[in-house]
């Protein structure tokens, strides 16, 4: 009995997303309100010990997810859908609680230090403590002087990896990584990436919002693969290694021959404005499948062990 | 090298401006309708003309301006300020006497709107669009458009007449000897007026620190210190204030200049007896002597004010990034 409940708690994802929706409210020439949907009914779920990539284009709103999650969405967004953490509703009071706790943010670069206040200050946080930071500093080859210095003051790899330090600041059971690597050398992406597969290793659930699909290749786990807005599939990583054969979306396939390792061929057209969005599927317009069903409502279904919106994919 | 440069600039352009100032402020003496013997004696004296030569011979005024001008810059910068007519005692002793006053109303008045404006300033930025926000902005504008003599005046009439909780003027209890003054009768004395001074500068303050908390709530760091569970009180106090006091100290700084313009109606309105006063006086007196004196230590005063947040501005806002601490 009780092994049961400890079984079932494994399986509960640290955090699952059902059809999140975002859209900020703006005013478009004068007084014409416009509500905006940058997110349009996304799912996505995360396990414990996972490293998920969420992996797309600039521009197609992965940064807002990020944000959603934690609750740190501008004044002006509304979203609806549902996340639950460890299967309890994720609410945004209890975002509040637990965001720097148990879900840590990691930002993209130095501009999200204050600029003004002493690193080791800042790693601690509200609540760390210095012995914590010490060890953290310690652990991540952070020299002795580093808590004393500026943002400023910090190269590129220092700064990274004292973002990930004030990750772990306190025990995070969820992490969110927004793109992490950009800007680093190859040895340090390769050893950030190093970081997040100990972290996820130590049970740690790891997002990890990215536009390089090169390294979600190789750190992730899972990959989801956005466009528009919204997830068109979430597969093994492996089924990317494999090849496009083994992917399931159109756009999946298109965004792999597209890679320069692979076969270098773009895509044609753009992706969708988001106040300008077809009806159906956001991606029919450059799909070269596109047939009368496109047109309907598009849900995420189960395809070869993988979750895939596309009414086509076997 | 850079600093020497720097210093011989700046006493350069203190010296032009002392010369300037004092240049001005004479022509404007000689040019305004006020007759200094007319003012000393009164309209309706009985004097003779005899008499009436010999006291200009005495001040000085049957020679022609140029030459009283240089007479009077000579003495100056040789230490002797002249003799002010209104007092009867000379320039230096009376700027002393009531400088002190002075300094201690603006002083006074200069906390207390720096104190008062950057907090409402900040409550403001936090709350921005919300009806605390709209209070405060309609305050400080009111508060921005409304002459001090004016606000003295109504002040007065509410604290002291009518609700008689402070004096209605001077800086002492009247008919109380110098000696048995202590300085709670001081402080009680220099409320309203340093609270009338005050109201120039509240509304600048506030409405800055506001624009520029605003700012720093829109960079990313305070979405980060959110993101890492930072409350909104604990963003102000580690990232707010951090990164707004010091641009609205120096700010706060360079309003020296509007300090002392007010001074003048301020202390007219309380008969406060400090410099603002003494200049009302000298100018409706055609004191020529107390009226340059109290120029150019007022241009000394602004410019010190002027020459503080320069040198604050500087040491903050470094150019290459690196912050000096």
């Amino acid at each position: 009995m009780g092994n049961k409940i400890v079984q079932e708690k494994e399986n509960v994802p640290v955090l699952s997303v059902e059809e999140l929706s975002v859209s900020f409210n703006m005013y478009q020439k004068g007084l014409r309100r416009e509500n905006l949907e940058v997110l349009h009914k996304l799912s996505l779920s995360i396990h414990a010990g996972e490293i998920l990539a969420v992996a797309g284009a600039s521009g197609s709103g992965k940064s807002i997810l990020a944000h959603a999650v934690l609750g740190i969405l501008p004044g002006n967004a509304s979203t609806r859908g549902r996340m639950l953490y460890k299967g309890q509703p994720l609410t945004e009071k209890e975002k509040r609680r637990l965001r720097g706790r148990e879900i840590a943010f990691i930002p993209q670069s130095v501009d999200y230090l204050d600029p003004l206040m002493r690193v080791g200050r800042q790693v601690m946080g509200v609540r760390g403590t210095k012995e914590r930071q010490r060890e953290l500093f310690g652990k991540y080859g952070l020299e002795e002087g580093t808590e004393k210095k500026f943002p400023s003051m910090l190269s590129g790899g220092m700064a990274r990896r004292v973002l990930i330090a004030s990750a772990l600041m306190e025990e995070a059971s969820l992490i969110v990584a927004d793109e992490p690597t950009p800007g680093l050398s190859k040895e340090l992406a390769e050893e950030t990436l190093q970081n997040f597969r100990e972290l996820a290793d130590a049970g740690c659930a790891v997002i990890l919002i990215t536009h390089d699909i090169d390294l979600a290749f190789r750190a992730a786990d899972k990959i989801a693969v956005f466009y528009a807005g919204t997830i068109v599939e979430i597969a093994p990583a492996k089924d990317f290694r494999a090849g496009k054969e083994a992917l399931r979306h159109p756009y999946s396939r298109a965004f792999l021959e597209a890679l320069p390792q692979n076969e270098f061929r773009p895509l044609k057209g753009f992706q969708p404005y988001a106040g300008k969005l077809p009806k159906g599927c956001l991606f029919a317009e450059r799909c070269s499948e596109r047939s009368g069903m496109c047109m309907g409502e598009i849900p995420m279904r189960k395809v070869r062990g993988a979750e895939v919106r596309c009414v086509h994919a076997r | 090298m850079a600093r020497m440069k720097y210093t011989g600039k700046t006493v350069l352009r203190m010296l032009t401006l002392f010369i300037a100032v004092s240049i001005l402020s004479f022509l404007l003496l000689e040019a305004s309708p006020v007759d200094p013997m007319t003012a000393y004696i009164g309209t309706d004296s009985t004097f003779s003309e005899e008499a009436k030569e010999e006291i200009l011979r005495h001040w000085g005024l049957n020679e022609p301006p140029v030459k009283r001008f240089f007479k009077w810059a000579w003495n100056f910068v040789h230490g002797d300020w002249g003799e002010s007519i209104t007092y009867k005692k000379p320039v230096k002793t009376v700027i002393a006497e009531r400088l002190k006053y002075s300094l201690a109303l603006m002083f006074a008045a200069w906390s207390f709107s720096g104190i008062l404006g950057y907090a409402m300033g900040i409550l403001a930025a936090v709350r921005k669009g919300r009806l605390t926000d709209k209070l405060i902005k309609t305050f400080c504008l009111a508060l921005q458009s409304a002459p001090t003599f004016w606000i003295g005046l109504l002040s007065l009439s509410l604290f002291a007449v009518h609700l008689g909780w402070f004096p209605i003027g001077l800086a002492a209890p009247m008919g109380k000897a110098a000696e048995e003054v202590t300085i709670s009768d001081r402080i009680y004395h220099m409320i309203l007026p340093a609270f009338t001074l005050s109201v120039l500068g509240i509304g600048k303050i506030a409405l800055y620190t506001r624009q520029k908390f605003i700012e720093i709530l829109n960079r990313e760091f305070i979405l980060y210190a959110k993101a890492k569970g930072e409350s909104m009180g604990q963003i102000v106090m580690r990232h707010g204030i951090r990164n707004t006091l010091m641009p609205a100290v120096t700010v706060q700084f360079a309003s020296f200049s509007e300090l002392f313009g007010g001074i003048a109606l301020a202390e007219s309105v309380f008969s406060y007896p400090g410099i603002g006063s003494a200049l009302t006086a000298a100018g409706l007196g055609g004191d020529v002597p107390l009226l340059l004196g109290i120029a150019v230590c007022s241009a000394a005063f602004v410019f010190a004010g002027n020459l503080t947040a320069d040198i604050l501005y500087l040491a903050l806002e470094p150019r290459d990034g690196s912050f000096v601490h």
